[in-house]
């Protein structure tokens, strides 16, 4: 059963220079001890899609105009603020790309990750400290009584990252949204770290949506792929479905296009022409069709519809063919 | 094998006397190649860059270039080195005057260095030779660096690292910043460029995997030391330094097969601070496969068995399998 899923959601911005719709009818489902990765460029609308699902937009300008988010047999879009309030930190906590600005520099860590436990829980200010030390020793942080009594600047970025982690499951929620978790961190320490989410994901049984542009984190730590492109899912399969067999031309060029560490160099490789869609004046029909090998004159004016195209594979390209 | 281009001897860099940023890199770079400087962040590899642009003075050693020591140039013998020498830099957003358009940006070192007249005709035409020859319109001359997406500004920053024909370009983190689609873009036209014009790259990145696609040779980086150098195949395929071996395992591959079934090493505790390094080897405290002897030798570069290949390592690791 799922504990998170999206239906149709559609995300407008209403700014000054213009209306941007980063999301457009997004629908994903992430069940128990899975973990959904949502990959794209920059502009895909693959962060604004994670922040949408905690509300964490600010209205104006931000107004979700349409679709469902339910969890927990509510729809989130449409609960009180103040219920939303209980959800956050809670049943679904969120993990953000860059410590140093997420974690607040005039607290102690140990304070920080007791804010949450004293908050949802509504624990003692001796039981959450004794609890915020159990959290940090969790996340593998050596002398935790000592270390929770320190500041955010007295930790290294990859021990950050673990107190955001701590401070994310210190209530022990049913689905984590890990915001490029690791993109600030260098390869040895984001490799400990998603180690360490995948170990804590297996203990408590968590669905986590990761966010990403890097398909090698995505390899490694996937169950389900969504891919998208230009503030639309363009691609939805199992992970070995996506690497082995792509169906979106825009998820083929970008997996041919990508340098690989474990492939010999000397051959040129394979860019995608152009550049991502400006979301301010995107392309008419398929948002890809400017860049796409494929594209036939029809994908400049219809938008593919995200269809099934083999069992539990959608794909959004008119080259499938259409309903 | 001709003369190296550029030559490092025990090049040293303290700052505020503790911190010792670059420990006594040695390095040659020869005509045409384009040598690789990989390491995570802190390990000195931008320090390293701005040492050789001399934009940071050095503590220690010798810098060859061309034949000329850099180090003890004065300003003015500085200045005629560096028509030889540019730099492409990682932010194409940071490293492009936003206030000047894009035809004042590439004529720039075209006009400090006397070749052609502010906005002359002559100016006008070698600029659109240098955007044509990066992939860009002549008409993008007239516009300024906001109309133009991520990839096409470090196109620009391109066109004026090579305004000058210089021999060396130094490239730092060229493409780091790029979206993924992009990359791939800038990296073929830096290869293509390289083969046209004969270029000597200096190439440093985090990213092993743009590394393996660009470099000729590798050198990689650990606490402002090189721990590890050779062809890039060797490197990728039978490295024989702890750190590099985990460097490589820690990188995800873009593949789910590889990533289930591949032996990856996770090291222990943090990267230590470059001001207070570890005695001895500065990997000893994460590696694997330390012994006590580590902590107490600093190991140096020491040859292995294929030519070109050198590793700092007092007990150096052939198979991976000795370290998970």
């Amino acid at each position: 059963m799922s504990l998170l899923e999206i239906n149709d959601l559609h995300v407008e911005f209403r700014l000054d220079a213009g209306t941007v719709k980063p999301v457009n009818g997004v629908s994903l489902s992430v069940e128990a001890g899975q973990t959904l990765a949502v990959v794209g460029e920059s502009g895909s609308g693959k962060t604004a899609t994670a922040l949408s699902i905690l509300r964490l937009h600010p209205t104006p300008p931000c107004h979700y105009t349409g679709g469902e988010i339910l969890a927990g047999g509510r729809d989130l879009l449409r609960l009180p603020e103040r219920e939303m309030r209980r959800i956050r930190g809670n049943e679904i906590a969120m993990v953000f790309q860059d410590p140093m600005t997420s974690l607040n520099p005039l607290k102690t860590v140990g304070a920080q990750i007791a804010e949450s436990l004293r908050l949802h829980q509504g624990l003692s200010r001796s039981e959450a400290r004794a609890q915020a030390v159990e959290a940090l020793r969790e996340v593998g942080i050596p002398h935790p009584e000592q270390r929770a009594g320190e500041y955010p600047h007295q930790f290294s970025g990859g021990m950050r990252q673990r107190v955001m982690i701590a401070i994310a499951l210190a209530c022990r929620p049913k689905i984590l949204i890990a915001d490029e978790p690791t993109t600030a961190l260098d390869v040895t320490v984001q490799a400990q770290i998603m180690e360490l989410l995948a170990a804590l994901q297996e203990r408590f049984g968590m669905a986590i949506v990761l966010i990403t542009h890097d398909l090698g984190v995505v390899a490694r730590s996937a169950d389900q792929v969504l891919v998208m492109y230009g503030g639309r899912p363009v691609e939805l399969a199992a992970v070995d479905d996506v690497f082995d067999g792509p169906r979106m031309p825009y998820t083929k060029a970008l997996l041919r296009s990508m340098p690989r560490s474990d492939v010999p160099g000397g051959a040129p490789l394979d860019p995608i022409p152009g550049s991502p869609p400006n979301l301010f004046a995107p392309p008419g029909g398929c948002a890809f069709h400017p860049r796409c090998a494929l594209a036939m004159p029809e994908c400049a004016t219809q938008v593919p519809p995200l269809l099934e195209r083999a069992p539990g594979h959608s794909a959004a390209c008119l080259l499938e063919g259409s309903p | 094998m001709a003369e190296p281009l550029l030559s490092l001897r025990h090049v040293r860099k303290e700052f505020s006397s503790k911190v010792v940023a670059v420990d006594d890199v040695s390095f040659d770079v020869h005509p045409g190649e384009t040598l690789g400087l990989v390491g995570e962040s802190g390990c000195g590899k931008t320090t390293l860059t701005r040492l050789i642009l001399r934009l940071v003075e050095a503590s220690g050693g010798e810098i060859w270039f061309d034949g000329r020591e850099l180090l003890g140039l004065r300003q003015k013998e500085l200045l005629a080195v560096r028509e030889d020498m540019q730099v492409v830099l990682q932010d194409p957003y940071a490293s492009l005057n936003p206030r000047m358009r894009v035809g004042e940006i590439v004529a720039e070192p075209l006009v400090t260095h006397g070749r052609v007249r502010r906005r002359s005709a002559a100016a006008r035409e070698r600029v659109a030779e240098l955007l044509d020859a990066v992939g860009l319109e002549a008409g993008s001359q007239d516009r300024f660096p906001h109309e133009f997406s991520g990839g096409q500004r470090q196109r620009i920053g391109i066109a004026r690292a090579l305004a000058l024909e210089p021999k060396l370009v130094i490239c730092d983190e060229p493409v780091s910043a790029l979206d993924v689609s992009i990359q791939a873009q800038i990296i073929n036209l830096m290869k293509r460029l390289q083969a046209e014009r004969g270029l000597t790259y200096l190439f440093v990145s985090h990213d092993l995997s743009i590394m393996r696609q660009i470099a000729t040779r590798v050198a990689v980086m650990n606490l402002g030391r090189i721990v590890e150098l050779a062809g890039t195949e060797t490197l990728f395929t039978a490295p024989r330094h702890p750190y590099t071996h985990s460097l490589l395992s820690a990188a995800p591959v873009a593949d789910p097969k590889v990533e289930r079934t591949r032996r990856r090493i996770v090291l222990k505790g943090d990267p230590p601070s470059p001001a207070d390094p570890p005695s001895g080897c500065s990997f000893h405290t994460r590696c694997p496969a330390a012994r006590a002897e580590c902590s107490a030798t600093r190991p140096p570069l020491a040859p292995q068995e294929s030519p070109g290949h050198t590793a700092a390592c007092l007990f150096p690791v052939s198979d991976v399998a000795a370290l998970t």
